[in-house]
């Protein structure tokens, strides 16, 4: 029992070996991912950035087991992924809440999924929308939530379930700069809280510096990993310090010059 | 954990509006529904009197065929008092009808939502039947099931199938592809995916088809009771049409309407209920 555990321990959560994608599209078979390798360990925050079409989404989706891969393995703990799980949360850009579930109900749509008895369901449920603040919306549908509320019954949904691997894709697009700000402050006060291995996919620079330990930038045509950057800036993070300022120039350069490469090419 | 901002996000969240307390708003709700047909009631009392037509009588004639269809006691004949009886017969082959068109057409519109083979099988001949009109049917239904309700059940059922199955089938179809992701990530699999994903996504549009259903049926019913039944109102408004009785046809039109507006309303609170997620859903 404990030899298994420090085993899981010392194996990286996910091991992406090799894998490209391919799409049929009509007769027309589009490469969205060229070859991807990609290690990530228990507790990090890595953010995928890139431009659109640059297969961010597609990587991300398939760590989540909706999409399969063309070629290579995609390993968690060293076990295959071939389906969506709850061990692997997805946040969505769109929410992806159930409409005719309440606040509460949509936080305790996964441990239902379990069988867990009643008052134990409750009890999850309660304790998930309260760690989000949304206490006295509780008993709310998601049509009479803001954007911001719906992606923090999202977060918490897939945290009530026990995920081990949070995957976020693009969660905070559609949201206004204030609201972002504070779900980006709450999402790092959870994510050092539950250690939760988090994976998030952004096009934002600043938001992908604001959170992450670890920044993978990725190009498009096929979509590759071009940078896998290693941040070292001390948290909390202040986005008008020089040391910020500079990280982020660095990534900005990374990525406009890949694609003004590829506007030469 | 109290988030500092939750009570500004707080704010943003829309809650729903008062009811307005003031008298005048509420008259007005009340009274501009009825002014439309107030002001035909008018305007066919005028022009009876202005045509001075023996064909049409006035309202007033007809409101004393309906007392006297209900209750008696001015023209006492065949139909004086004889409208529960007629309400009822009519009411159990609507009914009749549109339950079984219910029973058949929801699962059946499931079926054919969810699984491609049954879609294959099945839904070019729905498309093929659909445009057949129920009065078609009517000789036929009369061959298969005889003089009697059954044929008028069977049109009703026929009337109100169609919308039943296609708004289910649509619904099932139109169900967001995100939703079943969401639910498969989060643990939810097979048949249990069918019962909480599936059909409250498509529950909008089962009542939808419900509800059209419901006003197909109450339609068919003069159709339906035209096979023969001695009692019913559609029976009713063809014995008036044949002794030239226009205010029993016009009092057998009305009691048709009533009816058919009352249980809709039923129907309507229902959807409301079953659908208070989704105000825009609301009727």
């Amino acid at each position: 029992m404990s030899d298994t555990g420090s085993r899981r321990q010392a194996l990286p959560v996910l091991s992406i070996k090799g894998i490209s994608k391919r799409f049929t599209v009509g007769n027309q078979t589009v490469q969205a991912l060229g070859e991807v390798n990609l290690s990530i360990r228990k507790g990090e925050f890595v953010c995928l950035i890139g431009a659109s079409g640059c297969g961010k989404s597609t990587l991300l989706r398939i760590m989540a087991g909706f999409e399969t891969v063309s070629t290579g393995t995609i390993d968690m703990y060293g076990m295959p992924i071939s389906g969506p799980g709850p061990e692997r949360g997805m946040v969505f850009q769109d929410y992806g809440l159930f409409p005719w579930l309440t606040v509460k109900q949509n936080i305790g749509f996964g441990p239902r999924q379990r069988g867990l008895p009643k008052a134990k369901l409750e009890e999850i449920s309660s304790y998930y929308t309260d760690m989000v603040g949304l206490g006295k919306f509780a008993d709310y549908f998601p049509g009479q939530l803001s954007g911001g509320m719906k992606q923090r019954v999202a977060i918490a949904r897939v945290l009530a379930n026990d995920c081990e691997v949070l995957l976020m894709d693009e969660p905070f697009g559609a949201l206004d700069a204030l609201t972002r700000e504070k779900l980006q402050q709450d999402l790092l006060g959870i994510w050092e809280r539950t250690k939760v291995t988090v994976i998030f996919v952004t096009h934002a620079v600043e938001e992908a510096v604001l959170l992450s330990d670890r920044i993978v930038v990725m190009t498009a045509g096929p979509g590759r990993i071009e940078e896998d950057i290693k941040l070292e800036l001390a948290r909390p993070r202040d986005i008008s310090s020089v040391e910020f300022n500079q990280v982020r120039r660095d990534i900005t350069q990374y990525l406009s010059s890949h694609v003004s490469a590829k506007v030469a090419a | 954990m109290t988030t500092p901002g939750s009570s500004a996000l707080a704010q943003t969240a829309q809650l729903p509006a008062k009811a307005a307390g003031h008298i005048l708003p509420r008259l007005k709700r009340f009274f501009t529904p009825l002014l439309v047909p107030l002001l035909l009631l008018a305007g066919w009392d005028l022009a009876v009197r202005i045509s001075g037509t023996q064909l049409i009588p006035s309202p007033y004639y007809v409101a004393l065929m309906l007392y006297d269809f209900a209750f008696g006691g001015i023209y006492d004949d065949a139909f004086s008092q004889t409208l529960p009886l007629h309400l009822w017969k009519s009411f159990t082959r609507v009914y009749g009808g549109f339950l079984a068109a219910a029973i058949v057409g929801i699962p059946l519109g499931l079926l054919i939502g969810r699984n491609k083979l049954i879609r294959d099988l099945v839904d070019p001949t729905l498309q093929l039947l659909r445009p057949v009109p129920v009065t078609a049917w009517l000789p036929l239904s009369m061959i298969f099931f005889g003089l009697g309700p059954n044929a008028a059940i069977f049109l009703v059922f026929l009337g109100a199938f169609y919308p039943i199955v296609f708004n289910t089938t649509f619904g099932v179809r139109a169900v967001d592809a995100r939703l079943f992701e969401a639910a498969s990530m989060l643990g939810c699999r097979g048949s249990s995916m069918f019962r909480q994903v599936v059909l409250p996504a498509a529950m909008p549009s089962i009542l939808n088809g419900l509800r059209l259903g419901h006003g197909f049926a109450w339609i068919l019913i003069v159709v339906g009771e035209m096979t023969g039944v001695p009692e019913g109102l559609g029976a009713v408004i063809m014995d008036g049409r044949m002794l030239s009785r226009t205010d029993l046809v016009i009092a057998g039109m009305i009691v048709i309407g009533l009816a058919g507006f009352a249980t809709d309303r039923l129907l309507v609170m229902l959807n409301n209920h079953l659908l208070k997620w989704s105000p825009q859903h609301h009727v």
